[in-house]
Parts: C-alpha cells; sequence; structure tokens
C-alpha cells in the first residue's frame, strides 16, 4: 500500500441530455461549493447531446475554481482541432481545463463521418494516446515568454521560441506549431479512464490523472500500484500521476438504506463500481479506502445528478470536511493547484537549456 | 443598417506596439469587445480563424500578432457573458467533416439561446494542411464544390431532428460526403445558425447567392460597392430567394476624431504604425518575393524586377502581379520622392472611414442608403478598446437618425438580420 496523499474528488455531471446552459451551470456551481478538484462531462458522437467542451466552455466565466473536464473524441476528430479547443478552454477557464481522451469503437460512429471503418479498440487507443501526445506537444510549441511585444525591433514574437512539432503517429501527422500560445497551465490536465487495457497503457503513457474500476480497496491499490509502476517504467515521475477510483453513485432516498456499500451486479448507468447507500455510507467509504491508501481519489458519476450531487456536496462532501479528511475551499485557481500537480515546462525550453549547457 | 465588430485579426492592420494594445488571448480582451458590441446593439461578433501560422523566408512570421484561441470555444463562453449579441466563428469546411462542425454549431446555438453563425471558408493549400489528417489535397477548383456540399449537408443534420423534437436518421450521399446515422443535437433555436461566406470571387458570389445569409465582402468606392450589391442580389432569385435573404456587409476600418482634419492625421499616423521599418521590408519581400533585409526602410525601392513565381511568404494569399505591383511603386516613389516605407504607407490602403463622427455617420448611411451595402464588419485596429470611441460616438448619431437600432428588438441572431426562418425540410 502506497502512501496516504491529499483526498481529490470529482464529479460527472452529464446525464439525461440537457440544451440549456443553466442546468450545467447550477450543477458546476454546486461542485464548486463543495470545493471539488473538478467536474466532468462525458460525451459520445453515439447518443444525444450538446458538445461537451462547448457546454463547458459555455459554463466558466460562471465559475471561479472548479475544473472542468469535458470528455473528447480522438477517434474521428483532428488532432490539432482537440489540441486548440481544450487549450482554448484553459484560457477561457483561466487555467480550469483538463479533458478526458475517449474513442469512437462502432460502425455507427464510424458512419456518421465516413472517411474510415471502424478499428479495434488497442489501435483507437494507440491512436488517443498519439492524440493526447501530439496535444502535449502543441502546448509546449510555444515556450512561456515566446511573445515579447518588442518595439525596437518590431518583433512580436521571439520566433526562437516557437517550435514545429513534426510529429508523426501511426495514423496522423501534424507539423505545428501551435496556433494557440500556450495555455495558462502550461499542458490542461489530461485524464484517462484505465478501465480497459489498452486504455491502461495509455493512461500510464499520457495522463496526468487515471480513473479506475475497483470492488474492494485491495484491488483498487493493485491497479493503482500497477499504473504507478508503469508509467515509472516508461520514465515518468509516478508522483505526478493522481488515481481516482470511479464509482457510480445512487444515493437513493433515504439518508442511509438498509445494506449500503459497493454493487457488483449489473450497472445502472456511467462506468464504475455501482455504489448505493446514504451520504454517510459514501463518506465512511471514501475515508475507508482513502486512508488505507488505495487511491487519491474518487470520481462520483450520481446516477442522478440533480439530486444525488446535492446529496454529495451538502452530506458527503461536508462530512469529509467536518472529519478534516477534505478542504473546504480551493486554495489555488487553477485544476493543476487543485491537484497538487505542478505547472510543467516546455519540453522546448528545456531542451534548449540543456543545449546550451552542453 | 447592420453592424458587426471583427476581433482584431492576425496581420498588421492591428497595433500592436500602441501602449493601449492588449493581450489578443486573453478571454478579458474578447469579454471587452463583446460587450462594447452589445453595448452599441451590433448585431453579432466575428472571429476570424488560423490553422498554421505564417511563414516568411522558411520562418515564422514574427512582426505581427502571432497566435489566437480557438473560435467557437471562445464563442460559447461568451454566450455567458452576453445577451443578444450574435457569434460569428470562422471555420474551414476544408480540414472539418460536417457531422462534428454541425454539431458544434448546433451546440453553441442551444447554448446562447439563438444567436450562432459560421463564416465558411475553404483552403486548399498544402501548407495548411500539414497540420491535418486530410493534408492538402483539395484542388483548388473543388474549394468551392466542397463548401457548397459542406453547408448542404449541415442543414440536411440540422432539419433531422423535428421542430418537436424527434430524432430521425439522416443519410447524405454526394461526392464528397457518404455519411448516415443519427444527428445528436436537437433542432436548434435558429433552426439554422447563419451561414456567412467571405470572398467576391464568382464563385464565391454564386455561392453565397445560393447558400449564404451574409456576405463579407471587401470594402470599396461607393459606385464599386453599389455594382457589387445590385450583382449578387440579382443573382438570387435563380435559388428561388428574395434580395433580402442576404445581407452584404463589406468589413471596413473607421478612424474618427473631433474634426475631419484630426481625424485625417491620427489616420495617417496609425498607417505609420501599422507599416513598422520591418513590416516595410516585409511588404516589399512579399512583391519582390526575395529576401531584402539588407535594404534601408527608409531608402530607395529595390532597382531590380520581383522574382516571379515565389514562394517566400507561407500561409498568406499574394495578391495582384508582381511585377505590375512594382512598377507601380516605383512611379509612386520617384513622383513623390518616397522611401521604400514611404511608398509602402501611401500604398496601403487607406482606412474605409475617416472623420468626425457626424461624417463617419453620414458616410456609413450613405452606403446602405445608396444600396452598396446592408452594413458594415467593423474591423478595429486595437484589441481590446479599437470600438469604444465608434460605439460611443458614432452609434448614437446612426441611432437618432434612425439608421440603426436603438435596442435589440428580437433575440436570435435571425432577428437581428431580419432574415426568414428557414424552412424545415422534414
Amino acid at each position: 500500500m502506497s502512501a496516504r496523499t491529499h483526498l481529490h474528488l470529482a464529479a460527472e455531471i452529464g446525464g439525461p441530455p440537457h440544451y440549456d446552459a443553466g442546468h450545467y451551470l447550477r450543477l458546476a456551481e454546486l461542485a464548486e461549493d463543495g470545493a471539488l478538484d473538478y467536474v466532468t462531462l462525458g460525451d459520445s458522437f453515439a447518443r444525444p447531446g450538446l458538445d461537451a467542451l462547448a457546454v463547458l466552455a459555455r459554463v466558466a466565466p460562471g465559475t471561479d475554481r472548479i475544473g472542468l473536464v469535458p470528455t473528447v473524441t480522438t477517434t474521428h476528430t483532428e488532432p490539432f482541432h482537440v489540441s486548440s479547443a481544450v487549450a482554448t478552454l484553459d484560457w477561457v477557464s483561466r487555467g480550469r481545463a483538463g479533458w478526458q481522451a475517449d474513442v469512437s469503437t462502432t460502425e455507427a460512429e464510424a458512419r456518421l463521418f465516413g472517411r474510415r471503418r471502424a478499428a479495434p479498440p488497442a489501435a483507437l487507443w494507440q491512436e488517443a494516446g498519439e492524440v493526447a501526445d501530439v496535444s502535449g506537444r502543441l502546448w509546449d510549441s510555444w515556450e512561456d515568454d515566446a511573445e515579447i511585444r518588442d518595439t525596437a525591433t518590431g518583433r512580436f514574437i521571439d520566433r526562437d521560441k516557437l517550435h514545429h512539432v513534426d510529429f508523426a503517429g501511426t495514423a496522423f501527422t501534424v507539423k505545428g506549431p501551435a496556433i494557440v500560445p500556450r495555455p495558462p497551465q502550461g499542458r490542461p490536465v489530461t485524464v484517462l479512464d484505465a478501465t480497459t487495457a489498452p486504455a491502461r497503457e495509455a493512461a500510464a503513457r499520457h495522463a496526468d490523472v487515471v480513473h479506475i474500476r475497483a470492488t474492494t480497496p485491495e484491488q483498487a491499490a493493485a491497479v493503482r500500484d500497477e499504473v504507478r509502476a508503469r508509467a515509472a517504467a516508461l520514465g515518468r515521475d509516478p508522483a505526478a500521476l493522481r488515481v481516482l477510483v470511479a464509482l457510480t453513485v445512487d444515493l437513493g432516498d433515504v439518508e442511509t438504506t438498509p445494506e449500503p456499500g459497493l454493487e457488483t451486479g449489473p450497472r445502472l448507468a456511467g462506468r464504475g463500481t455501482y455504489f448505493r447507500g446514504g451520504p454517510v455510507d459514501l463518506a465512511d467509504l471514501i475515508a475507508r479506502w482513502h486512508g488505507s491508501g488505495a487511491a487519491d481519489g474518487f470520481h462520483l458519476t450520481p446516477i442522478t445528478p440533480e439530486r444525488d450531487l446535492e446529496r454529495i456536496v451538502n452530506g458527503t462532501v461536508a462530512l469529509l470536511q467536518h472529519r478534516s479528511l477534505f478542504r473546504t475551499f480551493h486554495p489555488g485557481g487553477t485544476l493543476r493547484e487543485h491537484l497538487g500537480l505542478p505547472r510543467p515546462a516546455s519540453r522546448y525550453a528545456t531542451a534548449r537549456t540543456a543545449a546550451k549547457g552542453a | 443598417m447592420h453592424l458587426a465588430a471583427h476581433f482584431p485579426g492576425v496581420n498588421n492592420t492591428t497595433v500592436w506596439a500602441d501602449p493601449r494594445s492588449g493581450s489578443q488571448i486573453d478571454f478579458s480582451s474578447f469579454e471587452h469587445l463583446a460587450r462594447t458590441a452589445e453595448r452599441g446593439k451590433f448585431d453579432f461578433f466575428f472571429l476570424a480563424e488560423g490553422l498554421r501560422l505564417r511563414e516568411h523566408n522558411g520562418r515564422i512570421h514574427d512582426l505581427d500578432v502571432v497566435g489566437r484561441p480557438e473560435s467557437l470555444t471562445v464563442l460559447n463562453a461568451l454566450a455567458a457573458v452576453t445577451e443578444r449579441l450574435g457569434l460569428a466563428a470562422t471555420v474551414n469546411a476544408t480540414f472539418n467533416e460536417p457531422y462534428e462542425l454541425a454539431r458544434r454549431l448546433a451546440t453553441l446555438d442551444h447554448l446562447s439561446a439563438g444567436r450562432a453563425a459560421w463564416n465558411v471558408v475553404t483552403s486548399s493549400d498544402a501548407f495548411t494542411g500539414e497540420n491535418f489528417r486530410r493534408g492538402g489535397y483539395l484542388d483548388r477548383a473543388d474549394r468551392y464544390v466542397r463548401a457548397a456540399e459542406f453547408v448542404a449537408t449541415a442543414r440536411e443534420l440540422w432539419d433531422s431532428w423535428t421542430p418537436d423534437g424527434v430524432s430521425r436518421p439522416f443519410s447524405h450521399e454526394g461526392p464528397q460526403f457518404t455519411i448516415s446515422g443519427e444527428f445528436t443535437v436537437p433542432r436548434s433555436p435558429q433552426g439554422h445558425p447563419v451561414v456567412i461566406q467571405a470572398g467576391d470571387s464568382d464563385e464565391g458570389r454564386e455561392f453565397a447567392a445560393s447558400a449564404a445569409d451574409v456576405i463579407f465582402t471587401r470594402h470599396g468606392t461607393l459606385e464599386a460597392g453599389r455594382a457589387f450589391y445590385a450583382d449578387v442580389k440579382s443573382r438570387l432569385a435563380a435559388y428561388g430567394r428574395q434580395p433580402d435573404d442576404l445581407r452584404i456587409m463589406p468589413g471596413v476600418t473607421v478612424v474618427t476624431g473631433d474634426t475631419d482634419a484630426e481625424a485625417q492625421e491620427l489616420a495617417y499616423e496609425i498607417r505609420r504604425r501599422q507599416v513598422s521599418p520591418q513590416n516595410a521590408i516585409l511588404a516589399a519581400e512579399q512583391v519582390w518575393g526575395t529576401d531584402l533585409s539588407a535594404y534601408d526602410p527608409e531608402g530607395p525601392l529595390p532597382d531590380f524586377d520581383p522574382v516571379p513565381d515565389s514562394g517566400i511568404t507561407q500561409g498568406r494569399v499574394r495578391h495582384g502581379d508582381p511585377l505590375e505591383t512594382a512598377a507601380r511603386w516605383r512611379a509612386l516613389a520617384e513622383a513623390k520622392g518616397l522611401s521604400l516605407r514611404g511608398t509602402v504607407i501611401k500604398t496601403t490602403a487607406r482606412q474605409s472611414f475617416v472623420g468626425s463622427p457626424a461624417t463617419v455617420a453620414a458616410e456609413l448611411t450613405a452606403f446602405v442608403d445608396g444600396r452598396a451595402a446592408d452594413g458594415f464588419i467593423l474591423v478595429p485596429h486595437l484589441t481590446p478598446g479599437g470600438l469604444d470611441d465608434f460605439v460611443d460616438r458614432v452609434v448614437p448619431i446612426l441611432q437618432e437618425s434612425g439608421a440603426f437600432r436603438s435596442a435589440y428588438t428580437g433575440s436570435t441572431l435571425r432577428s437581428h438580420l431580419g432574415l426568414p426562418e428557414p424552412v424545415w425540410k422534414g
């Protein structure tokens, strides 16, 4: 078991689709009141609903602190557009953007685009990893101090601090540099769901936050250890990785159900293990698992967001705060700060400094 | 009269060296200009697009503003801080697919309660294509073919839900796109987001007449404007459309001062700042097609002829015949005793409307009354305060004379533009 870390909490605000901004804004504000790290908004080309990144951009000016993490499909989309949109979400939210990369596996989704057939998950996750990779490079392609506005020489930018990324993946190439200057967080937070094996490899390589599925703390700890070990083997610092257990939660209509806890039977909604019980039971579970070092936190998908998110914030979170297990406000302004992740330096700036020193 | 605000661009119209010039990327800059436009009761706010940083002589161009955010994401955020202002995004039809873009546009229309617009542009250039899966395969001649089928396909998707909210499968089979399935977004408040077409070519005019709601054109003289206006409007009938179904809006620059003379002085000063010594050399290099970095901007023009078919500048369209341009510049420099930079300043397009607020208001009104335009897309030279003067000093005069609205009467961009509701094709 690993050492205990700060508790991180996130919540999904999607559910049956809504087509007005007010619904999502209210849920994001509620999550912000609970000092949660971030909200996610799921998305897919396969079922009704608005574009999730757009919804969270619409929510950004009405919120101050909460991290905003839309699902972005990498399969039939353009990696350059994806990286630009996520970087722009970081600009309009002043450093609160993340994205959860996902894939489109079905023929039905392939037919919406008509450009290629459906592919097996392994190939799609390989591609999703490459999209995450090239996005990171594009976000780094402007060094932080590239904009100089030097009136003496008439130069707006120092072009030595802008870099072609010259990325060649298995499915696409991107020349770069980015159109969008380096976002406030340097690199917006990359979240990946590591439930399946091919996704887990992409997560170990590219994720800042990994969502996993587990039904016992021992199982969660094992998956967390595996992801961290794989990241370390790839040359990454496992301390810069947050592993959150994904739970679908049904807080029911009563304060405490007769038999609260996890169910391994058929899941009713969303991803992750299904939890049924009262807000207090959920707080107990979170405290127990986190206390044992099984996870860095939890990503909660309420089966009925309007009802359950309110119970999570005013019940579960309030209790965890009362027990001093969770913060009562956001001390930082960016999602990276909430997660305790450092703002990364541009890899190109680092390479240049190293070359100079050599 | 219809008015729109263009966020200052990535070109040398924008004077970044002015001490009042703010960030071209912070959300607060977009918010300031959008709120100013809404205070002035403008029809819409307009964002251009960039998909590859411009390069000159094999290196990234560094003299103008570089870098901008992604348009649709910015506009969704602006929908939160404005209430009536239309929100127009330029999005390329070459490097996008109808399903995803139609979905993103319908989303903006929902999240803004009916204020979305799409400025359709196309690109055939392999230089930009290097950032995309598709590369630069598109033939120049096919650009409007793809754009037309793209718009038609997007409208099929927007029509695929019934007005009362029932999703029905769609199927489109054409030379550019063969797609089928179900659209994930119900019919949006405007039915179809407003479609803008930017471009003056014959194909561009025809495409606008067939499919666009607004044409974003280049500004010229009153006579040229009248001819363009009459030509474009006359093309609509062939598509079963009324003259008022398409709004003609040239992009214009405006300089105001307390008096006409003061405005003229200010306009010259702005042009001088737009053409920095380095920008003057660059402008000459674009004409001559070769490296002129050894030349003195305050010295004479090169005495040799331009290099034909030079690829020195990438990501920007090269206008006109370089030999002819060079000859014209040399003649002007000789006649007026101008330096290289002086010549560039002199040949740089003067601002469209220069004068006191009353003069500018009268000239704008004359263009609309004279059927040379239905309105204007204002391109300020400063971020983000470049429209403050216009909104504070010119708009009230236009409102007083009844040339421009004093209050929004509708809530959607279509209602501001006086465009009909699109007929649902079930």
